[in-house]
This record gives structure tokens, C-alpha cells and sequence, in this order.
């Protein structure tokens, strides 16, 4: 496990790759969900606000 | 207004796209984890390190497929923005947009991994060569399409702007690919054509092979994710949009 992690002397370089692209993956996939979520928050409160219109 | 006018609008392209990415997107969000999971295990534990590099190569299973997609992405999100402009097909337009990003991310990741693998082969981070320096541009107009779409208010004059920034961009691509050849540079030239047996061992070809795949689906389930969202955004006031509110969460 420790020579795995060491990635023979070059262990900085190999998971400073890994790493920065895994998060930032991450970080991206996150970013959708949350506008996706914050969208469609939106959207409802706009079609129950038209709702409450047409009945007057 | 009868239903035939709700029966029109269910049957728009925008409300299709919606739909059917919507089922497609867990497909290939399954295989993205299922060949990164394979791929990562190849990459990092069964391919044996490099005779020259040691393990410092194995940066190369990020850096090559990352480096590629940044590259097609960017023909795909012109190619789209060209239909967009040309025959004012919206969903194209909407696809155009949604490339950018992630393409951007696959460029940046390819020069992040390529310094990060040059410093212990070349002995730098960074040089100003013309594959290097190609990649960077290629990055900035990724951002520069980004920027000219946000600084726009109206989103048709946005869309037709961004899509001539796109389409221009295009010429860089071909400068990236053959850059190796036309230029004395320090990045080293093609280990895989098209017409000649790969120069390398098996395992690292397959491995390759395999997280080229995994990011392939990654950008497909994410940009597919993304363009529902700006359909969405776009559709805001149609009927569909209103039928599809009451399914889903």
C-alpha cells in the first residue's frame, strides 16, 4: 500500500493529476445538481404564483 | 385553445430532448463510473510502470484522453453553433452552450496533468512551445465563447456572437493536432494514429482505451444534464415545462 502511494518517487506529480481532476469533477457535477435544484424551486413558486392568477 | 394546442406542444423538439436525455443520462453516468472504476484499476495498479518514466507515465491515462476530449469537444460545440446559426435550430444552439463548460474543464485538466508530467520528464512545468501554447489557446477560447455568451443579454444575438467565436476557434484544432509535426517542440509527437499499430505495450493501450471511454461518457451524461437545465430555462413559460413540474422533483 505504501509503495502504491509512493508511486515510486513520484507520488506529488501522479496524484496532484489524479486528485485536481477527481475534485474538479466533482465540484462540477455538484454545481449542476444545484442548479438544477434551484431551477426547478424557481419554476414551481413561478407556476403556482400563475396558478393563483388564473383562478381570480 | 383546445388540446390539439397541448398536443402540439408536447411533441416540440425541446420537450423530446428533455425526455429522452432524461433517460438516458443514469445509462451513461453507470458506464462513466463503471469504466473509470476498470480504467483507474488498469491505469494505477496492473500496468507495470515504464521503463524510462517509472510511475511518473501513468499521469498519461489522464493527460492523453483529457487532452482529446478537449479537442473534439470544441469541434462538436462549433459543429453545433454552426447549425444553430445557419438554420436557427434551437436545441443546437442549447447544445453549443452546454459543451463549453465541461470542455473547458477537459482542456484544463490536459495542461494541469501535462505540467505536472513534464516537470519530472522535461524538468519544467511550463514551456512556450507550440503544442503547449496551442492548448492554452484552445483553453482561452473555450473561456472567451463562455464570456461572450454571459456578457449578452439577449440570448439570440448571444447565441449567433458565441457561435462565430466557435466556428473561428475551429482553426486551432487542426494548429493542436499537427503542431508536433509542423514545430520542433518538446511535447513528443503521436503514440497512436489512426493508420499505424500503437507504439506501445498492450496493457497501456487497452488502458488508454478505456479511459478515453470513461470520459467520453462522462462529458456525454454531463452535458446532456447541463442542456436540460438551459431547455428548461429557455421553455420556462411552455406548457410542457408546466406537465413535467408536476412529475418531478
Amino acid at each position: 500500500m505504501r509503495e502504491f502511494l509512493a508511486m515510486g518517487g513520484y507520488a506529488p506529480y501522479v496524484w496532484g493529476s489524479y486528485l485536481v481532476m477527481a475534485g474538479l469533477l466533482v465540484v462540477e457535477m455538484v454545481q449542476l445538481r444545484y442548479r438544477r435544484r434551484g431551477l426547478m424551486g424557481w419554476l414551481k413558486r413561478m407556476a403556482r404564483l400563475t396558478e393563483q392568477e388564473e383562478r381570480k | 385553445m383546445s388540446e390539439r394546442s397541448i398536443q402540439w406542444f408536447r411533441f416540440t423538439a425541446p420537450a423530446n430532448f428533455y425526455d429522452l436525455a432524461g433517460r438516458l443520462i443514469p445509462w451513461f453516468a453507470a458506464l462513466t463510473i463503471a469504466l473509470f472504476a476498470v480504467g483507474l484499476y488498469l491505469g494505477l495498479v496492473v500496468a507495470p510502470p515504464d521503463y524510462q518514466q517509472g510511475d511518473s507515465y501513468r499521469i498519461m491515462y489522464i493527460h492523453v484522453p483529457t487532452a482529446w476530449m478537449g479537442m473534439f469537444l470544441y469541434v462538436l460545440m462549433a459543429v453545433y453553433a454552426a447549425i444553430g446559426l445557419i438554420w436557427r435550430i434551437k436545441m443546437a444552439e442549447i447544445m453549443a452552450k452546454a459543451i463549453a463548460p465541461t470542455g473547458a474543464l477537459m482542456t484544463f485538466f490536459a495542461l494541469w496533468t501535462g505540467a505536472l508530467w513534464g516537470r519530472p520528464t522535461w524538468g519544467v512545468y511550463w514551456v512556450w512551445d507550440a503544442r503547449l501554447t496551442s492548448m492554452l489557446i484552445l483553453l482561452f477560447l473555450y473561456l472567451g465563447y463562455m464570456a461572450l455568451h454571459a456578457a449578452i443579454d439577449d440570448r439570440q444575438r448571444a447565441s449567433n456572437a458565441s457561435a462565430v467565436l466557435a466556428m473561428v476557434g475551429v482553426v486551432n484544432v487542426p494548429i493542436i493536432y499537427f503542431s508536433v509535426q509542423w514545430w520542433n517542440t518538446l511535447h513528443q509527437g503521436a503514440s497512436i494514429t489512426v493508420t499505424d499499430a500503437p507504439t506501445m505495450a498492450t496493457i497501456m493501450f487497452v488502458t488508454l482505451l478505456i479511459m478515453t471511454l470513461a470520459a467520453w461518457m462522462y462529458s456525454i451524461a454531463v452535458v446532456l444534464a447541463r442542456a436540460r437545465i438551459e431547455v428548461l430555462e429557455r421553455e420556462r413559460k411552455a406548457t410542457w415545462v408546466r406537465e413535467r413540474l408536476e412529475t418531478e422533483s
